[in-house]
């Protein structure tokens, strides 16, 4: 039943999560053709879809929402749909050279994607549902990640009509992006980030394979079937093309590819960004790291513009990251839109918030971060700083030819895996790594920013490239690699031996990382990494880390963490239910006072029009009523099924009565009444612990009844039990028979007032059976009462002294067993001609009546040897005497001879 | 003097034999695994995957953590099926006899019967699961020593701090079988017989688990009794996550709560005809 109720419950909960929630916007799917290209004119297709709240009060602001690199309109549906249900029109499409898009990929160059979006905001201001600021200039933020968030930048530094922009994870240069150079006043161009570059490249290749065959077949659209069939560039444009192969075959970028990279860098335009920008940034990002978002910060918030900055543990190596990050940024969001689009809500403050990792979440096996938040953003210095010291010899390293094999700092393109935020999979190779150590801090320092350090390194070819990296090393010796951050530095006109080399400041990423009290900082100077390009000659290199390393410090205010909703909610849970208990308990407390029935107070047993149905319509007692005095032994007899038992279930109160009620002195019976400790019992069988022995379970039944032992009088029960020392055997090895007899026995257990015994011979033997009756005759001398209930004649008719009869429910008969017996018993006489013996006892004034070969003679007194005697007389041959009962016939008048129970009615 | 005193239902369950071999279990197991990990010297391979596996790894590294160890091991089958014995037991077993009919008429009334009944299995639950850690502490600190409780997760903890973290470990898994002692229990008073209480229990908790293997159901998974059974090991780390041990006691409180009503309500309105 319970079972059966729990997977109801669980498949009403699978089909209410399973079924469509009504949405609360439309969306159109179009396919627009915009002008654009540098001169304006060249058509590109552009598959677009347009969402609109429905439920809108006039016109509403829109976002133009644009998505990552390989991605389309659809990678965006998520927010696209969350930014409709708040009241936006959101247009989400397809970037050139991506999907079902036409043209080529141009890196988000001013001349194309962006001024792609250009044509799509004059498509906004066009619609009629959309607000305008003025004719033609729609009321619009731009929001979007990586390549999305990079075309909202170079958007809105080209078009004024931008009125907000929250760009994540993006860029300020790609040229500083892909060519990091982590040391200062070099001026030498970076380390070429070969694996990223290789997965954005390769990625959009293989995507343009697998899409071309599909828009072939709408080959007279000018989409992507005009894509280039070029095998080396995929979909992207030819300039593009060039200028990634170039770069990625010498490691540095010419002219060229430096002016294009440029162009498609928002460094170039923040002075002309107008829009408030909301920068979010992740912490684990190999590609686009913190100091991205901190440059493009700076620079906006240069000319005034209001900036505000937000870090969360994730980014394109950490991913989504966390639930509470993801809705902190989603919050963070929503507030820049409302205010600065909708025109709805307070200004946004200028804090700065970040996370970083408190540990696991045991469920998901995901991170948990703690949100803080600071009053400023303090850039990448941090609001404190911290110096520790690293001690170390100057190491000779060995970076091997083509960088093969390489240590493992990040998985670029994996995403979203724990790894990258452990350090486990960071691995530095023998040979390749100079270590330099500190000692264990002596305080938990809580760094949030871009540390440095001094290196010196020599080389005897005059260059180097090498890796520094910054280790959180526990006491148990396990180091971790924060985001898998490395920082690459390419040196030139090294001097030969490490004495004569200069110290050079490296900037290492910024991190955001608590390093416990215990730990030790480890220094790490690499000459190979996988995710880079490093020389192709094999070198050796002398290193050496000046001692102080700094650590930039943030102490920021931890943010209230929203689910401590749920420790209130817990405790007014328990909290109610103490009081639901309280409250159940009293009422029960109140309600428990029994109905007395005062001039019934001294009658053992009263059964008023008791009725029993059952849910299925069966009726086991119609109506039933008698009393039990004191001092009677009466017998509730009938054929099976008559309602016996049914009756004595209602007197032990196991079974609530449809209708009447039972008074036991005076006290009615319901499940559980106090008065019930003046009965005892035995109904449908016994019922032991099968484990203990008898005389154990004796014990076990009083200690349940809470009184003490003396009361219980177990010799005399344990001699009406009559077990000798099998009462000390394990119950489950009885027969039957002693079984019962350990029932009647318990039922006697300090001498109740009132003894039911349902059926109480059953399996007991003939001298069992005689001793039984003595019992229960004796047993109600003292002013107790008994009520037996059998379906045996003459066992009734030997204990009892009244009867009570019942027959399908009823009762039919009632009274002292003499009155139903008679007081004389008549006799059967079988003779051997029925005619004579009639016409011989006719002198005896006897009652007479023929019944087949044998005489029912009613004695009426007259001694039974006078009756044979008479008939010997006569002539007549006798064979046999047998009494016989009236209750029988009485009963069989009754109850008709049919040997169908009631329960069969 | 009212009747069924605690005490009496006490003896009546410490003297079954299947009371005497669960308990008797939770002491012998940990000493089991202590032998085993003797046995086990060799080093073998990563069990893959996972922080929490190399749990398993730092067992033997002090008595906290092969206790720790010890009721990773347990709670996900051990302790529910020690916990469904108890409660759906209880009730079930004595109408299977026929005694809870003599016990209904002595008379016990039936509320009382089943707050002692449900008080008792509470103790011996509670009990069991008591002896489970406290002998897996001893003898696992008699063998490997009172150490820091390490973890992957998060730095070393403490062995006071600890100690102390176990038991919070201890009580937030008590407080999770609530549910399966709900369900249980609501078996127990629904069924005469003992073994279809105790093992529909288990099972709807196994089916419960199953589901919330199935990311498919989303947010479905999160009104699942068992989804967040597995919280405790947010106690791991530093600073602690008990964002979802709340959420999971919340869980279990409410479970418990609804089916301990539902076995009140239906046990004292029933016919009892067995």
């Amino acid at each position: 039943m319970a079972g059966a109720a729990v997977l109801v419950l669980v498949a009403a909960l699978v089909t209410w999560a399973a079924l469509p929630s009504p949405t609360s916007w439309t969306a159109a799917d179009e396919r627009l053709t915009v002008l654009s290209g540098p001169s304006g004119t060249e058509p590109v297709t552009l598959d677009t879809r347009f969402y609109l709240p429905k439920d809108r009060d006039g016109k509403v602001p829109a976002v133009l929402l644009a998505h990552g690199f390989g991605g389309t309109k659809n990678s965006v549906a998520d927010t696209a749909e969350k930014l409709a249900d708040r009241g936006y029109a959101v247009l989400t499409w397809t970037a050139r050279g991506f999907g079902a898009s036409g043209g080529e990929i141009h890196l988000d160059s001013p001349d194309y994607e962006v001024k792609d979006a250009q044509r799509l905001l004059d498509w906004l201001a066009a619609r009629p549902e959309v607000r305008t600021d003025a004719a033609g200039d729609p009321r619009v933020g731009v929001v979007g990640g990586s390549y999305g968030g990079g075309l909202a930048l170079l958007l809105a530094g080209q078009d004024s009509r931008v009125d907000a922009i929250a760009p994540s994870i993006t860029w300020n240069s790609l040229e500083s992006s892909f060519f990091p150079q982590s040391a200062a006043g070099t001026g030498v161009p970076g380390v070429f980030k070969k694996t990223w570059a290789g997965l954005f490249f390769g990625s959009s290749s293989a995507l343009s394979a697998a899409a071309s065959p599909a828009p072939a077949a709408t080959s007279s659209s000018p989409g992507p079937a005009a894509a280039s069939g070029d095998p080396a560039c995929g979909r992207f444009a030819a300039d593009v093309c060039a200028a990634y192969l170039k770069m990625a075959t010498t490691g540095a970028p010419d002219k060229a590819s430096s002016d294009l990279l440029a162009k498609s860098s928002p460094a170039g335009v923040l002075d002309k960004i107008k829009a408030p920008t909301l920068l979010i940034q992740g912490a684990v990002d190999t590609l686009f790291p913190l100091s991205e978002a901190d440059a493009n910060a700076r620079g906006i918030a240069a000319t005034g513009t209001p900036v505000r900055v937000a870090w969360f543990t994730g980014g394109h190596d950490g991913g989504l990251g966390p639930q509470t990050d993801q809705d902190r940024t989603e919050a963070l969001t929503v507030q820049w839109l409302d205010h600065y689009v909708k025109g709805s809500g307070a200004a946004p403050a200028t804090s700065f918030t970040y996370s970083r990792v408190a540990g696991f979440s045991a469920l998901d096996r995901g991170l948990v971060t703690n949100g803080y938040s600071d009053v400023a953003y303090p850039g990448l210095a941090g609001s404190g700083r911290t110096r520790i010291s690293v001690s170390g010899s100057a190491q000779r390293v060995a970076s091997p030819p083509n960088g093969n094999p390489g240590a493992i700092s990040s998985l670029p393109g994996v995403g979203g895996q724990l790894s990258s935020l452990l350090g486990g999979v960071a691995g530095d190779l023998p040979g390749q790594h100079a270590t330099f150590e500190s000692v264990p801090v002596t305080e938990a320092i809580e760094v949030a920013g871009a540390p440095s350090v001094q290196v010196r390194v020599a080389s005897a070819s005059g260059s180097a490239t090498v890796f520094v990296k910054l280790y959180d090393v526990g006491a148990d010796g396990t180091a971790t690699l924060s985001g898998g951050l490395v920082a690459p530095v390419r040196l030139t006109g090294l001097p030969a031996t490490v004495e004569d080399a200069q110290p050079v400041t490296v900037t290492l990423p910024a991190i955001v990382r608590r390093i416990d009290k215990g730990h030790t900082v480890r220094v790490v100077v690499a000459s190979s990494d996988q995710a880079f390009l490093t020389p192709a000659d094999p070198a050796v290199y002398t290193v050496a880390v000046s001692p102080d390393v700094t650590l930039p410090t943030l102490v920021g205010t931890p943010i209230a963490n929203p689910q401590v909703v749920w420790r209130w909610i817990l405790l007014g849970v328990v909290v109610a239910l103490i009081v639901a208990v309280v409250v159940a308990v009293l009422v029960a407390r109140r309600r428990r006072a029994p109905a007395r029935v005062s001039d019934l107070s001294d009658v053992p047993l009263v059964v008023r029009g008791l009725r029993k149905a059952y849910n299925d319509g069966f009726v086991a007692v119609e109506q039933v009523d008698f009393r039990v005095e004191r001092g009677q032994v009466v017998g509730l007899l009938g054929p099976n099924g008559a309602g016996k038992t049914t009756t004595l279930r209602v007197l032990m109160g196991l079974t609530m009565p449809s209708g009447g009620d039972a008074l036991v002195f005076g006290e009615r019976l319901v499940p559980g009444a106090p008065v019930l400790r003046r009965v005892g019992a035995l109904v449908e069988g016994p019922g032991f612990l099968p484990h203990l022995s008898g005389y154990e379970n004796l014990l076990a039944y009083w200690r349940a009844t809470g009184r003490p032992v003396e009361e219980a009088r177990f010799d005399e029960a344990l001699e009406i039990a009559g077990l000798g020392n099998s009462v000390h055997r394990r119950t489950k090895s009885y027969s039957h028979g002693m079984r019962q007899r350990l029932a009647i026995a318990q039922a006697m257990l300090g001498l109740p007032e009132l003894l039911v015994l349902d059926e109480p011979t059953d399996g007991l033997d003939p001298p069992q059976i005689a001793e039984m009756r003595r019992v229960l005759r004796r047993y109600a001398t003292d002013g107790r009462a008994v009520l037996v209930s059998s379906h045996l004649l003459a066992e009734v008719e030997q204990t009892c002294t009244h009867a009570v009869v019942v027959n399908k429910g009823r009762i039919v008969a009632s009274g002292p067993v003499e009155d139903i017996v008679g007081e004389s018993p008549s006799i059967q006489v079988g003779v051997s001609d029925v005619d004579a013996a009639t016409a011989a006892l006719a002198g005896l004034s006897l009652s007479v009546r023929p019944e087949g070969s044998s005489l029912i003679v009613d004695t009426n007194g007259t001694p039974r040897e006078e009756v044979v005697a008479s008939l010997v007389k006569a002539g007549v041959g006798v064979d046999r005497v047998v009494p016989r009962r009236r209750l029988e016939d009485a009963f069989l008048a009754l109850v008709g001879d049919n040997s169908r129970g009631s329960g069969d009615r | 003097m009212s009747t069924l005193p605690l005490a009496a239902e006490v003896r009546r369950q410490a003297s079954r034999r299947r009371t005497q071999l669960a308990l008797g279990f939770m002491v012998l197991l940990p000493l089991i695994v202590l032998v085993a990990f003797e046995f086990g010297g060799g080093d073998d391979d990563d069990n893959g995957g996972g922080a929490f596996s190399s749990l398993v790894d730092l067992a033997t590294s002090g008595g906290l953590n092969f206790t720790l160890f010890t009721l990773l091991v347990s709670s996900n089958f051990l302790l529910i099926v020690v916990v469904a014995l108890f409660f759906g037991d209880t009730v079930a077993s004595e109408a299977s006899w026929g005694s809870l009919r003599y016990l209904l008429a002595i008379p016990v009334p039936r509320a009382r019967l089943l707050t002692v009944k449900l008080l008792v299995a509470l103790g011996y639950s509670l009990t069991a699961l008591l002896t489970l850690a406290g002998t897996a502490l001893l003898a696992g600190t008699l063998r490997y020593g009172w150490h820091p409780l390490g973890s992957t997760v998060a730095a070393s903890i403490p062995a006071g701090d600890g100690f102390l973290r176990l038991l919070g470990i201890l009580a937030y898994l008590a407080v999770i079988l609530l549910g399966v002692a709900g369900l249980a229990f609501l078996l127990s008073v629904a069924t005469d017989a003992a073994l279809g209480a105790v093992g529909g229990a288990v099972l709807l908790w196994i089916l419960s688990s199953i589901l919330d293997q199935i990311e498919a159901l989303g947010v479905i998974r999160s009104f699942l009794p068992t989804h967040y059974s597995q919280a405790w090991l947010g106690l791991l780390s530093t600073p602690t996550q008990t964002d979802d041990m709340v959420k999971g006691a919340l869980s279990a409180v409410c479970y418990a709560a609804l089916f301990w009503g539902l076995a009140f309500y239906r046990f004292t309105r029933k016919d009892v005809t067995s």
